[in-house]
Formats: structure tokens, sequence, C-alpha cells
């Protein structure tokens, strides 16, 4: 009897671990059924453009590139500097205690209100124009509680030994976080900044009032003040707006393609610095 | 012959428990100085104080005076950094940094301004020398400190504080976390290191304290209950409390 329950009951479990993954596998093989046949040479490397009649994405690669770069720039010197300072500096728990809860609760906040607030303080407020500028510095705000709290932890991983043997040896606090508490602390940082970047190519929400819908081929200078669509925008803009969904399935390939190629990085540097 | 350290009516609270209680005590340098007692008895304690490792310690407040070669080491203005280079520390668990040999013991001198090489070299090779560890680790410079064992491990850390030329080393309970041959080793060195440096050894183990020791201090929940020469000590305590912890009836 008990041993019938124990089959079923594994039944079921294979029962839903297989379901999971059909879902799974079904999504990834209809996209790469529908996406594969639209991308070519001119696909990733034009402009669409009515008059030539091409359809390209290379305006929106480029932009979701300028996304990144910026992004990283500015918020993972910012997002360190706030996590050493969180566990290496500030003394008073309730105040560390309150600016954790704060960054806890931020990573939970819908991308919508991120692009709501970004446009009404960036773009109203301060006046800058829709474009790559204001969309970066949105998505700053959104992916920092990523960075923080990834290099909180691997910080606080470092053994409390570490620290008193370089003090006791007359170190100063900077000089031993930069000696012996970062360098130790890599893995953390780094994984926070991959997943940064998994969450800059793949949001769109907060993009679409800051960032903007523009198609056309811009440098990085003229992008930083002009509509710019990354590549998940893109993807709305061809399915929702110009009903292209032969368009929006490939540029979903190709996300799907970036999303592994940043998992699997993150990954392998997890593993590489750990073992080092 | 004048104290290198000095304590003169410290105390010291953690929050609101008071962990030492009106200690005076005088350290007397190139001696070894063995500071006994229970669990929780302040003895560790008393050895942060001595460089200011327990700063560190949230809500820690001290009162009275230390003094380092006469000058107060609690004083405004006391070059904490300077004075920790004097006062070198070994901890109970071995820590050398996850870095090479060569880069552990080249930490200190380098964070004080060393730069050139054949320099780095020299203070290496006579570091590891005089903590006995040269023959077990000179083919293997540049391999990370981690694959030592414990043993050498300790003696690694004991290389690596006195590379900044200290003058009194700090250790707490050393050996504790060592097997007995490991532990032999770390004694026959502390007899060695006593030429040069004083050396001041928060232990657990009583024959250890009489075996290496010139001076005990033996103390017991936050007083200093007796402290003098080792021999007397052991052999003559002059306090009913002394005698009971060395004759093993608590502790």
């Amino acid at each position: 009897m008990r041993k019938a329950r124990d089959l079923s009951l594994k039944f079921c479990m294979k029962l839903c671990a297989g379901i999971t993954c059909l879902i799974l596998l079904g999504i990834i093989g209809y996209l790469l059924y529908r996406g594969i046949p639209g991308i070519s040479g001119e696909f990733l490397t034009a402009q669409t453009s009515y008059i030539k009649d091409t359809v390209g994405i290379l305006p929106n690669i480029l932009n979701t590139l300028y996304l990144i770069l910026l992004v990283m720039l500015i918020a993972v010197p910012l997002g360190v500097g706030a996590a050493v300072y969180l566990t290496e500096y500030a003394s008073d728990r309730r105040i560390t205690n309150a600016v954790s809860f704060a960054v806890e609760t931020l990573t939970g906040i819908p991308s919508i209100i991120f692009g709501l607030v970004g446009m009404l303080f960036f773009t109203q407020i301060l006046g800058l124009r829709q474009g790559i500028l204001a969309g970066a510095l949105t998505l700053i705000i959104m992916v920092l509680p990523t960075v923080i709290s990834n290099t909180g932890e691997s910080l606080l991983a470092v053994p409390q030994s570490y620290r008193e043997g370089a003090l006791a040896l007359g170190s100063g606090k900077w000089h031993m976080v930069r000696t012996v508490v970062l360098p130790n602390a890599v893995d953390g940082i780094v994984t926070g900044c991959i997943l940064a970047v998994g969450r800059v190519v793949g949001e769109s929400a907060a993009l679409l009032f800051t960032a903007g819908f523009g198609l056309r081929l811009l440098g990085f200078a003229d992008a930083l003040q002009s509509s710019a669509a990354s590549l998940s925008v893109a993807l709305y803009i061809y399915a929702n707006e110009e009903g292209k969904f032969d368009v929006a399935f490939s540029i979903a390939v190709i996300l799907i393609a970036v999303t592994l190629i940043i998992n699997l990085a993150a990954a392998f540097v997890g593993k590489k610095v750990r073992k080092d | 012959m004048d104290p290198i350290i000095k304590a003169e009516n410290l105390e010291l609270w953690y929050g609101e428990h008071q962990a030492l209680r009106s200690i005076s005590m005088d350290i007397m340098p190139q001696k070894i100085c063995a500071l006994i007692g229970p669990s929780g008895c302040g003895k560790s304690t008393f050895l942060k104080t001595l460089n200011r490792m327990n700063d560190l310690v949230p809500d820690c407040r001290i009162e009275g005076r230390v003094s380092f070669k006469g000058e107060d080491i609690y004083a405004e203005g006391t070059d904490v950094t300077q004075l920790r280079t004097k006062i070198g520390m070994v901890f109970q668990k071995p820590n050398p940094f996850p870095m090479s040999i060569y880069d552990n013991i080249a930490y200190g001198p380098r964070l004080h301004g060393v730069r050139s090489k054949t320099k780095l070299d020299e203070i290496v090779e006579k570091s590891l020398k005089s903590a006995a560890i040269w023959d077990e680790c000179k083919d293997r410079l540049k391999k990370s400190a981690l694959g030592l064992s414990g043993g050498q491990q300790q003696r690694l850390c004991i290389a690596r504080s006195l590379a900044v030329a200290p003058e009194v080393l700090l250790m707490d309970e050393p050996t504790s976390a060592l097997d007995p041959i490991s532990t032999g080793k770390i004694e026959e060195l502390a007899q060695e290191l006593k030429k040069d440096y004083t050396i001041v050894i928060v232990t657990h183990n009583m024959q250890q304290a009489a075996r290496i020791s010139d001076n005990t201090a033996f103390f017991l929940l936050g007083e200093l209950v007796e402290y003098g020469d080792t021999q007397s000590v052991f052999s003559m305590p002059q306090d009913k409390r002394t005698e009971s912890y060395i004759t093993g009836r608590f502790g």
C-alpha cells in the first residue's frame, strides 16, 4: 500500500517536471520555428526603411549596447560603493537596516513604475529629451538594488579573520577593503553586474516612456537625446504597432540567445572565481 | 628595567557588561607573558586592548590608561596604524590571506611603502626564517598560502607579523587549533623569538603557560587575580582562586 503511494507520488512529480519542461521547450521551439527564417545578414546590419523596403534591427542592437554601456558605467561604481559603505563602514545598524530594506523593496517594484517615475522626473522635471540618457538613468535606478545586494552578500561572505589580519598589520580601513575584502568578493560583484546586464537587455516597460520608440540608426551622441528603441522595445513595436510578427519573433530569438549567453557567462564566472 | 607595556586601572565595558575591572599590570620587554584563566575571564579582551583591536567592537568603552613605552595608546591623536605595526597580533585561528605565501609576508611591508623587489625578497626570507618555516616553503613562495597545513599557516601568520618589524607580539591562543607537533613548534618558536621580541600569549593550556612563559597572569571574571613570575605562580600561588584553577578544580 505504502509502496503504491510512493510510486504514484513519484509519478506525479515526474509529470510536473515533464509538463514544465514541455512548456519551456514548446515556447523556445515555436520561437525558433517562427523567428529563425527572418534572421539574415541584412536583418542584423540594416535599419528599417520604407523607401528601401528593408527591415533591420541594427539600430536596436546598438541602442541596447548604448544602454548597457551607460548603465554599467554608472551603476557598478555606485552600487559597489554603496555596498562597501553599508557592510564595511556604516556603524549605525538602524540606518543600514533601513537602507537594506529600501534596496530589497526596490527590487520588487514592477518596472513600469520605474518607467513612469523616470519619465516624470528625467523628462518632465529635468527636461531631458526622450532618449538613451533618460532611459539609462531610469534603468540605473532599477538595477542598483541588484548590484548592491549581490555585492553586499559577497562582502559579508569574506571571513572576518581576513579583516582582522589586515588591520592587525597596521592596515587602514580603505587599504584593507581594497586589498583583502574586494578581491575576495569579486564573484558576487561580477554576478551582480551580469544580472544587471540581463535586466537591461530584457527590460521594456521602463524604457517605453523614457527611451522611446525610435527605429532610426543613431550614433551614441545622437542617441542620448533622441527617441531610441532597445531590442525589447523594438519587439513590442513590431508586434503591437506594425503587426510584423515575423520580425518580432526574430528579435525574440536574438533576445533569447543573448539572455542564454549572459546566464552562461554568469555561471562560468561564478564557478571560475570560486575555484581560484 | 622599565616595562614596555603598562596598564593602569584599566576598565572595559562591552555595552552594559563590564569585561575588565581595574587591571594594573606591567609587561616586561623580551619576556613571554602568559595570560591564563577560564573562558570569558577577560584575558583575550585584555590582550586586544594592547593594540586597540577592541576598537573594532561596537559599544566597547575603556577607562584607565594603557601605555606603550611610556605613551598613552588611547590618547587622542594616537596613530593606531603605527601602534599596530609596533604591536603585532597572531590570532587563534590561522588567518593567512588567500594569496601567495610571498604576498602574505609582503603585505605589511608593502602597506608601509616598501616597493623595491630586492628589499621585499630580503624581508620575506628573513621573516620566514625567523618563524622557522623558510625550509618548508622556500620552493613554493608563489603558491597559495591556503595550501599549507594549519600549523604551517600559523607560523606563516607569525612570519607575516614579524615582517613589519614589531616590538611586541600578541598571541591569542595561537595553538588551540593545532595538533601537538605543530603546537610544539610554535612553543619552541616563541622561545626563540623572545630574544628579539616581547610576547604576550593567551592560553587555555596551563602546561603551555608553565613551559614557555616567564611571567603568568591569572584572570578571573574580569579581574587580575594574580600576576608574577611563572615559577612562583605555579608552585606557590598566593591566592586561593589561583591555586584552585591551576590544580584543575574549576575552569
